[in-house]
C-alpha cells in the first residue's frame, strides 16, 4: 500500500522549544489514523503542520508521494476540522459546507447541490436553509464535517473536534465518525487525548509524549504490547510495579518487588523483537487492573499474592478494588459489579492472582501521571 | 426600577441615574432644544425678546436655501453649495479614512502579537495627546510652501518649484482624515478582535484567497464596528472647525465655518441656530439612510 501521508523526521520549534521532535510516520491511503497524547504533547502542532499552517522546522512532509514544502494551507489536498469546528456563524447551513466551492467561483445552483449531497451524507437532509446557531451540538459536529468534505479533500484532518459533547453524544458520534469515514473512504488522521475515543475508532495510534512519538501501532498493539511505560499507564489503566530482575528464562523474566517473586514477560520493542534484560536490572512490570483477579479455589495462576484492602469504589458496570501490599506496592484491581465483595470488606485481606502473559516487564521510565 | 435598585444597590443607581440624567437632560437636551428654539427666533436686540416683534418665523431656514430677499439669485447657491461640499467631501473623508483604518485595525486585532499589538495601540494614542489645533497646524507647517515636504520634493529634484497645497486643499483632505483616525480604528478594532481566528484558518483550508476571507468572513463579523467608526467620523468630519480653520485655502469653506461666522462674527445666533440644525438633522438623516442601506441596527452599533 502507498503512504498517503508521510513525515520524515519532521521536528517544530518554537525557538528554543521543540514542540515536535523529528517524528516520522507513514500513513497509509484509507487509513484512520490517531495521534494520542496529553495536552501539549505536540499533536496538535503536528497537525497543523500537516494541514499548512506552519512550516516543519525540520524534516519534510508529504502528501501522495508530493512535498508540501512552501504549500500553503488553502492549496493543499487536506481539510481540517478545527476544535471548535470553526463553523461560519453568519451563514446558513448550505453556505457554510458550500463555502469551499463558492470561493472557488461555483455557481450557485451548483453549489446547492453539493450541499445538499453532502447534508445527506451527514443525515442533515433538509437542514441546508438554517442557520448555525439553530443545529445542537452534535448537528454542527455533522455540519463540519460535511463541510470539510466538501473541497473532497485526500486527507481529513480532525483536532479533537469531539471534545466539547458530552458523554453519550461523544460515543455516539465516535461511531459516526468511523461510519463516514468508511463510507467516503479517504484517509482521517485524528487528534486526542482521549484514549477511549482513539481506541475506539483508529486502524493505527500513534502515541506522543513530549515533542516525541512513544510508539506506533494498532490499538490492540498498544494496548496490550506498550513499547514505554508513558505508553503503558497513558493508554488504559496500569499497575506499575517497580522491582528488579532475579532471573531470565528466554522471553520470560522473574521480577522480585519488594522481596516477592513474580513471572512476568518481557515487553515488546515491536517488530517481533523484545527487551532483553539481566539478573539485576531495575524494571517495571505492568499488571492491568482487569488482568487482576480475585483468586479462588478452582483456577490456579502463576502469579498469586495477598493485599490488604483500602477501598472499594463502585463504577457502574465495575467495581475497582483498591489494596496495598505490606503497605508500600499499591494495586487496583477492577472486576465486575455482578462478583460479591462483602467477604473481602469483612476480611481485609485480599487474594489476587494474575497469569504472567498479562505481565509485562519494561526498562524504568517515566509514567504518564506521577 | 426596582430590581435596577436592589441589584446596584442605593448609592451607586442613584448615582448612576442623577449622573446620565444630567448629561442626558442639561447638556445635551435642553441646550439643543433651545437651539432648536432660537433657529425659528427673528435676530433682535436681547431688549425687544419676549415683545412684540419676537415671533416665529423661517427667515433664517429661508436665508440658507434662497439668501437674503434683496438677491437676485434662485438659491443660495453659496450657502447651499458650501453645504452640499462639506457633506460630500465628509462621505469621501470617511470612505479614505476606513480603507486606510481598515488594514492597520485588522493587524493589531488578528496578526500582531500581543506585544506588537500593545505597541502599536500605544503609539497610535500617543500622537493624540497633542491637541487637534496644534496638529493642524503642525500639517500646515509640512504642506506650506516653503515647508518640509515641498522642500525634500524640490532637494530630491523631482519638481523645480514649490507645490501650493495648500490651495489644492491636499493639506485639509490629509488633516481631516488624520484628525479622527482613532474613532475609526478603534470600533474596527473592537469588532475585529471579537472574530475567532479559528475562522480565518478556516477559510484558508478551504481554499478561501485572503481577499475573499475579509469579504465573506471578517468583514460581515465586524460590519456593526465599521458602521460605528464610519459613523463617529462622519459626523465629526462635517462637524469639524479647527482642521478646515486652520488647513483650508482661502476658497473653501466649510459648513461649520459659516455657522461659526453667523454666531461670532455677525452676531446673529438665531440664524447660526438655524444652519447647525440644518447640518446636524441633514447628517442624521444621512447616516439613518446608510444604516438601513446597509442593514445595520442601531443597538448593533453600541455593541
Amino acid at each position: 500500500m502507498s503512504a498517503d501521508v508521510e513525515l520524515q523526521n519532521v521536528s517544530v520549534s518554537f525557538g528554543n522549544f521543540y514542540a515536535a521532535k523529528n517524528v516520522s510516520v507513514k500513513i497509509e491511503k484509507g487509513e484512520f489514523f490517531s495521534f494520542l497524547g496529553p495536552s501539549g504533547c505536540g499533536k496538535t502542532t503536528l497537525l497543523r503542520a500537516i494541514s499548512g499552517f506552519s512550516e516543519p522546522s525540520d524534516g519534510k512532509i508529504l502528501i501522495g508521494n508530493q512535498d508540501m514544502a512552501g504549500i500553503g494551507a488553502n492549496k493543499r489536498p487536506t481539510s481540517l476540522i478545527f476544535q471548535n469546528l470553526a463553523l461560519f456563524p453568519l451563514m446558513s447551513v448550505a453556505d457554510n459546507i458550500a463555502f469551499s466551492l463558492e470561493v472557488r467561483g461555483t455557481g450557485k445552483v451548483q453549489r446547492r447541490k453539493r450541499a445538499d449531497e453532502l447534508l445527506e451524507l451527514v443525515a442533515l437532509t433538509g437542514q441546508g436553509d438554517k442557520k448555525v446557531h439553530e443545529l445542537s451540538g452534535g448537528q454542527r459536529q455533522r455540519v463540519a464535517i460535511a463541510r470539510a468534505l466538501a473541497i473532497e479533500p485526500e486527507v481529513l484532518l480532525l483536532d479533537e473536534p469531539l471534545s466539547a459533547l458530552d458523554l453519550k453524544l461523544r460515543q455516539k458520534m465516535r461511531t459516526e465518525l468511523r461510519e463516514i469515514q468508511k463510507r467516503v473512504g479517504i484517509t482521517f488522521i485524528y487528534i486526542t487525548h482521549d484514549q477511549g475515543e482513539a481506541l475506539t475508532m483508529s486502524d493505527r495510534i500513534a502515541v506522543m509524549n513530549q515533542g516525541e512519538l512513544e510508539q506506533i501501532g494498532s490499538c490492540h498493539n498498544v494496548y496490550e504490547s506498550p513499547r514505554t511505560p508513558f505508553v503503558a499507564t497513558f493508554v488504559g489503566e496500569n499497575n506499575a510495579f517497580y522491582g528488579t530482575v532475579s532471573a531470565v528464562n528466554g522471553d520470560m523474566v522473574n521480577v522480585s518487588v519488594d522481596g516477592t517473586n513474580y513471572l512476568a514477560k518481557a515487553g515488546s520493542l515491536g517488530e517481533g523483537t523484545k527487551y532483553t534484560f539481566k539478573k539485576n536490572d531495575k524494571v517495571i512490570m505492568f499488571v492491568r487492573p482487569e488482568s487482576i483477579f480475585l483468586k479462588d479455589q478452582n483456577n490456579q495462576a502463576d502469579n498469586v499474592f495477598t493485599a490488604n484492602l483500602k477501598a472499594i469504589e463502585f463504577e457502574g458496570n465495575l467495581k475497582n478494588i483498591y489494596m496495598s501490599i505490606d503497605g508500600k506496592q499499591n494495586v487496583r484491581c477492577s472486576v465486575s459489579n455482578a462478583i460479591d465483595t462483602t467477604d473481602l470488606s469483612n476480611s481485609k485481606k485480599v487474594e489476587l492472582k494474575f497469569s504472567s502473559r498479562d505481565a509485562v516487564v519494561l526498562p524504568v521510565g517515566p509514567l504518564a501521571v506521577d | 426600577m426596582n430590581y435596577f435598585f436592589n441589584k446596584n444597590g442605593p448609592l451607586i443607581s442613584t448615582y448612576l441615574i442623577i449622573s446620565i440624567g444630567f448629561w442626558l437632560v442639561f447638556l445635551i437636551i435642553i441646550p439643543q432644544l433651545y437651539m432648536f428654539d432660537l433657529s425659528f427666533r427673528p435676530n433682535i436686540p436681547s431688549l425687544l425678546r419676549g415683545g412684540p416683534d419676537d415671533v416665529y418665523t423661517l427667515t433664517h431656514y429661508k436665508h440658507f436655501l434662497f439668501g437674503s430677499e434683496t438677491s437676485g439669485e434662485s438659491y443660495n447657491y453659496v450657502d447651499v453649495g458650501v453645504f452640499k461640499d462639506t457633506l460630500l467631501i465628509a462621505v469621501l473623508i470617511t470612505f479614505i479614512n476606513l480603507c486606510f483604518c481598515y488594514p492597520i485595525a485588522f493587524y493589531i486585532a488578528k496578526v500582531a502579537s500581543a506585544n506588537t499589538a500593545r505597541l502599536l495601540i500605544v503609539s497610535l494614542i500617543i500622537p493624540f495627546w497633542i491637541n487637534e489645533l496644534l496638529r493642524s497646524f503642525a500639517l500646515r507647517i509640512l504642506f506650506a510652501g516653503e515647508g518640509f515636504i515641498n522642500n525634500v520634493l524640490i532637494k530630491l529634484g523631482l519638481i523645480d518649484n514649490g507645490i501650493n497645497f495648500i490651495a489644492m486643499d491636499v493639506a485639509l483632505y490629509t488633516g481631516l482624515n488624520y484628525a479622527y483616525i482613532l474613532l475609526m480604528i478603534f470600533p474596527l478594532y473592537n469588532a475585529m478582535d471579537t472574530l475567532d481566528k479559528n475562522q480565518l484558518e478556516a477559510a484558508e483550508d478551504l481554499g478561501s484567497s485572503m481577499l475573499k476571507t475579509h469579504f465573506r468572513i471578517v468583514i460581515p463579523h465586524a460590519k456593526a464596528g465599521i458602521a460605528s467608526g464610519c459613523t463617529m467620523v462622519f459626523m465629526l468630519t462635517a462637524g469639524a472647525l479647527a482642521t478646515p480653520v486652520v488647513l483650508s485655502s482661502p476658497n473653501t469653506f466649510w459648513f461649520t465655518q459659516l455657522i461659526y461666522q453667523w454666531f461670532n462674527m455677525n452676531d446673529n445666533w438665531p440664524r447660526g441656530a438655524a444652519y447647525s440644525v440644518m447640518l446636524l438633522s441633514v447628517s442624521v438623516v444621512f447616516v439613518l439612510l446608510m444604516m438601513k442601506i446597509f442593514k445595520v441596527k442601531i443597538g448593533e452599533i453600541v455593541r
